[in-house]
């Protein structure tokens, strides 16, 4: 096939896919478009184009300072994302982080990136409130049969792979 | 400075204006330089733990009753342990043991915990290095690295490191802990390195709460310590001390 007829082929196959699959997202499509919940205070430590980049450099290169030598400084602390950008229910009680919707799983639930920080990781600035209990789709199947990659996220609903009893 | 070249063998100049520099310069690196004095006080969060002080713990086991564990239920608040309520495998971070003299039947119980050995062996046979040993001679996990092969379990002498074997809920700002890491005593590093020497261990808090006194936390390398003076002052020993570990853990009245 002529260079010029196959580069065109495939830049229309290119935009239809797109055109497919990006109608997908969006506020009337069916994955739900991040809220970042607001913080305290004015802004961030990180703009946000940076945050949203680089967030994981941030809190990879802090936890080894952290662990290895100490250093306890605020700034890319989680336990310190954590205690800005949680909200708090009715009750005043603060609502899990990784709780559908919240700080992290709403980012993380629409780029399909699962997140086992809170496997081990306080989700709430408070002692003892439901902190590791996941509610974005978990990575392994639990005992029960419920979790499991999730094989058909775009359309919303999630089906697990079943573990034999 | 003028230049003067001698010609060696090879053709190639020798700068002796050079080693007159370097001369000069030695004598005057020669001044002593400014002695580093160990912070007592607690340090600043930006600055890592410093190489200085050495924490460590002084037990006596005269003043451990036998059925006695406020340390244990104080580390266990402190951290949120046994949440699951499961005794068969819930992490033990400090443990009671009782001992006895076969000869003479004189029976002793102790709070046995990660000793915090100077030359840890948990440390040595860690294969993705995640047990380390800290500047300031806490022994940790880097449970981001840990990959669960409890070899470090099977390495130490003192059996002090746990397994988490089951999803753990509701953990502790402070204190993270996940499935399938191994975690034991960080002697409250926390509370360490906020208030530096004047910090209380968790286990010495409940120890003294309770009024027994039998766990003193201190700095092992400040002569000026109240764990210096005592260990100074009344005789101690490392449990297994034929290991030659050096812990950081001491007991007396065993």
């Amino acid at each position: 096939m002529r260079p010029l007829l196959r580069r065109t082929l495939t830049d229309l196959w290119v935009v239809v896919i797109l055109a497919l699959t990006m109608g997908q997202a969006g506020a009337d499509g069916r994955t739900p478009v991040p809220q970042i919940s607001r913080g305290q205070g004015e802004r961030c430590v990180e703009p946000v184009q940076s945050m949203r980049r680089d967030h994981m450099r941030f809190l990879q290169h802090k936890r080894d300072e952290t662990v290895r030598l100490g250093v306890r400084t605020k700034k890319y602390s989680l336990k310190e994302c954590i205690s800005c950008h949680v909200k708090k229910d009715a009750g005043g009680k603060s609502i899990p982080v990784n709780a559908a919707g919240q700080f992290c799983a709403s980012c993380h639930a629409y780029a399909a990136v699962n997140i086992d920080c809170f496997q081990c990781h306080a989700t709430t600035p408070d002692s003892g409130n439901a902190g590791g209990k996941i509610s974005s789709y978990p990575a392994l199947p639990r005992l029960d049969g419920s979790g499991g990659p999730r094989l058909a996220a775009w359309h919303g609903e999630g089906i697990s792979v079943p573990v034999a009893k | 400075m003028s230049v003067e070249s001698k010609k060696d063998q090879g053709g190639r100049g020798i700068h002796t204006s050079r080693r007159r520099f370097l001369a000069a310069s030695a004598t005057v690196a020669a001044v002593p330089g400014a002695v580093l004095i160990s912070a007592t006080m607690a340090r600043s969060s930006e600055e890592p733990a410093p190489a200085g002080p050495r924490w460590g713990l002084l037990i006596d086991a005269a003043k451990c009753a036998a059925g006695c564990d406020n340390c244990v239920q104080g580390c266990n608040a402190e951290h949120g342990l046994g949440e699951m309520d499961s005794p068969q495998t819930d992490s033990q971070w400090v443990r009671k043991v009782g001992l006895r003299d076969k000869r003479t039947g004189y029976e002793s119980s102790l709070p046995m915990l990660c000793q915090h050995c100077e030359q840890p062996p948990c440390v040595d046979v860690c294969p993705t290095g995640a047990s380390f040993k800290r500047a300031d001679g806490i022994v940790l996990v880097d449970k981001h690295i840990c990959i669960g092969c409890r070899y470090c379990m099977m390495a130490c002498p003192f059996k002090a490191r746990s397994f988490v074997h089951e999803d753990l809920h509701d953990q502790l700002p402070a204190a993270p802990r996940g499935k399938g890491t191994v975690e034991a005593c960080t002697l409250c590093m926390h509370r360490v390195d906020r208030d530096g020497s004047g910090a209380n261990t968790a286990c010495q808090q409940a120890c003294d709460k309770a009024g027994h006194g039998a766990i003193l936390f201190g700095d092992l390398n400040d002569p000026k310590s109240r764990i210096a003076k005592a260990l100074k002052a009344l005789p101690s020993v490392a449990l297994r001390a034929d290991l030659r570990l050096n812990q950081g853990v001491r007991y007396r009245n065993i």
